[in-house]
């Protein structure tokens, strides 16, 4: 009997021991710099030096759009010799995880295909700081043999609700039109229904939906008669890129709006970020980066944008 | 196992250091064997706990009907009202993971007969390995193949773009098939040999014997395997996600683009907030597909008692 109950003392022991070794792992990251143990001596020691250190942990969560670009950086920027104290963790999950983990403090950067307003309640997206760190354009891609180049707006729509449903309608060859959607939670169908389309669209009886750009481009590009939407940078030649409404999607009309299908990453921070989650987002936004790797993954520096967006949609000349 | 008390006490006297020994030989096993079963029964009921507490909110307090989510055809979570129609996904992962069952099971029989009765010295030497390898193959690996080849398979025979239930029962009924097989195959190697010897002793030729006598004794336990296959075909996302479309419509036919409870949990998951009414709604079909798992895991018990019998 005594025995037993040092044993569950025991075994309450290690389990709260390891709980409380759970808990302090988290205050470590998410306090980032100051607070890890091992990084307190260097930091005292070089306290009264210029060039400040930093050090610490960073989380970065969120949009899977986004994950290339924040992993080839964070690899890039813990290469830098000032950098070398800091870890930069990237995962990906997809925007509305990004942002809850973020808003929770699970996370110190949430990475987000759209606009903190759009998914999280207004007080809590009020704490998150946004910062904008490239423009992601997207275009509508078809099957080769669909003989089509150029779609209105008003012929995007009528093939996403379905009233269009064979593409000789739109001046095409003689084929049923497959649809290639995301699913209706995904930050990327967002946005082309919102700044192609202009109105939300249902999921239709027979249309496929992938979550991931690398089976979007494969299934249309085997499957004849299939139209889906990929960002600029999965374009290539095994499929047909669409203009919208007579405009190429192109960096440069990107840039000046003339094609309106784009949105912004953003890295979201609940108020002001941690020093070293601070250090990895400006290094995301030095210039070095902006014309090398951002462009390198496909995405338009944000530097380059002549025109601003608002999470309204309100667009303004910078 | 333990040493009667008085015996002990005697040990005590003679031999202290070995008993020490003993003692404490004993005490770390335990604490090691309870500490493990403590943790994994509260790993068991804290993620009950939390698929429950997260999947009941949408019922509880934020006015979804069990009855609209379990019979409703209309998904549309962003929508105004949203609707969560469940039905359709429901319908999928019941067609998917027993269509693969209908189509693994006889290979899988077949394949434990040819193993124990036909040919058992290759069957075990290298079918058995070569069946349990496919349990190996990790599911994104599955899913790219379907996608790749069942996909374009079916879309050239047959009407249709490919993809849908028949693509995601096939791309399934492979990956289940080493759980029907080994469950089978251990049936049959443990039937007493009496009772194939008094068969054939009564002038029934093979085929006889295994249609008549082994396969019909064994059933129970052959079903137990198809139920084990049929809850992991259920419980599969990824594999199934890529080649089944994910319209969260009911299909007019096989090769039409259909979705399952799984692969509409992964794909919305991670694009909806953590308490958002869309996100408790996948929560509440994570619990359902919790449930059914259950319900499987009951099935198998209920087969078992009848083995037994």
């Amino acid at each position: 009997m005594k025995m037993k109950k040092t044993l569950l003392t025991t075994l309450a022991l290690a389990f709260a021991f390891s709980l409380a070794a759970c808990g302090n792992n988290n205050n470590n990251s998410n306090s980032g710099s100051s607070s890890s143990p091992s990084a307190s001596p260097s930091a005292s020691a070089s306290a009264s030096a210029p060039a400040e250190t930093v050090s610490g942990s960073v989380i970065a969560v969120g949009s899977s759009a986004m994950q290339g670009l924040a992993q080839a950086v964070a690899d890039d920027f813990m290469a830098q010799d000032a950098y070398k104290d800091v870890s930069v963790t990237v995962q990906a999950g997809g925007s509305g995880t990004g942002l809850s983990q973020v808003s929770d403090g699970q996370a110190d950067i949430g990475n987000s295909d759209i606009f903190a307003e759009e998914k999280l309640e207004a007080d809590k997206a009020a704490e998150l700081v946004d910062h904008k760190i490239a423009v992601v354009a997207m275009a509508a891609v078809t099957h080769k043999d669909v003989g089509v180049d150029n779609l209105t707006k008003q012929q995007l729509v009528d093939i996403f609700t379905g009233k269009i449903t064979n593409w000789k309608d739109v001046g095409g060859a003689d084929q049923k039109i497959v649809i290639v959607n995301r699913p209706s939670s995904s930050g990327t169908r967002a946005t082309f229904e919102k700044f192609a389309l202009g109105t939300t669209t249902e999921d239709l009886q027979g249309s496929i939906q992938e979550d991931s750009s690398g089976t979007v481009k494969k299934l249309v590009n085997e499957t004849p008669g299939a139209i889906g939407y990929l960002a600029l940078s999965y374009l290539d030649d095994s499929i047909v890129a669409l203009k919208y409404e007579g405009v190429e999607p192109t960096t440069e009309n990107v840039a000046t709006n003339a094609y309106p299908v784009w949105a912004y990453e953003h890295m979201y921070t609940k108020g002001e970020p941690t020093p070293a989650a601070k250090a990895y987002i400006d290094y995301v936004m030095s210039d070095e980066i902006q014309n090398g790797f951002v462009i390198e993954e496909g995405f338009v520096p944000v530097s380059a944008m002549k025109v601003e967006r608002d999470a309204a949609g309100n667009v303004t000349n910078k | 196992m333990n040493l009667p008390a008085p015996n002990s006490r005697e040990d005590l006297a003679t031999k202290p250091n070995k008993f020490r020994k003993h003692v404490m030989e004993e005490l770390r096993g335990k604490a090691f064997v309870y500490f493990c079963v403590l943790l994994l029964v509260i790993t068991i009921f804290s993620i009950v706990y939390f698929i429950a507490s997260r999947g009941l909110t949408p019922f509880l307090s934020q006015g979804v009907s069990i009855k609209d989510m379990l019979f409703g055809l209309k998904w549309k979570p962003e929508g105004n009202p949203p609707l969560f129609g469940a039905l359709p996904f429901l319908f999928g992962s019941f067609a998917t993971s027993i269509l693969a069952a209908v189509i693994a099971a006889p290979l899988g029989f077949c394949a434990a007969v040819f193993m124990t009765e036909i040919m058992p010295k290759f069957g075990k030497s290298a079918l058995q390995p070569a069946i349990e390898l496919l349990a190996g193959i990790p599911s994104v690996v599955y899913g790219f193949v379907g996608l790749s080849v069942v996909v374009p398979f079916y879309r050239d025979t047959f009407p249709g773009q490919g993809i849908g239930i028949m693509a995601g029962a096939t791309v399934l009924s492979i990956m289940i098939l080493p759980t029907v097989t080994t469950i089978a195959t251990d049936a049959l190697r443990s039937l007493p040999n009496g009772l194939k010897e008094g068969s054939y002793a009564l002038g029934a030729t093979r085929w006889q014997t295994i249609y008549r006598m082994i396969l019909p004794t064994a059933l129970p336990s052959l079903l137990t395997g198809v139920v084990l296959g049929i809850a992991r075909a259920f419980g599969e996302a990824l594999a199934v996600q890529m080649v089944i479309g994910n319209a969260p419509h009911i299909p007019h036919s096989l090769f039409e683009s259909a979705t399952t409870l799984t692969s509409i949990i992964t794909q919305s998951m991670g694009n909806t907030t953590s308490g958002s009414l869309h996100n408790n709604a996948l929560w509440s079909l994570a619990l359902i597909l919790l449930l059914m798992t259950f319900l499987f895991v009951f099935i198998v018990r209920v087969l078992e008692r009848r083995v037994k019998r």
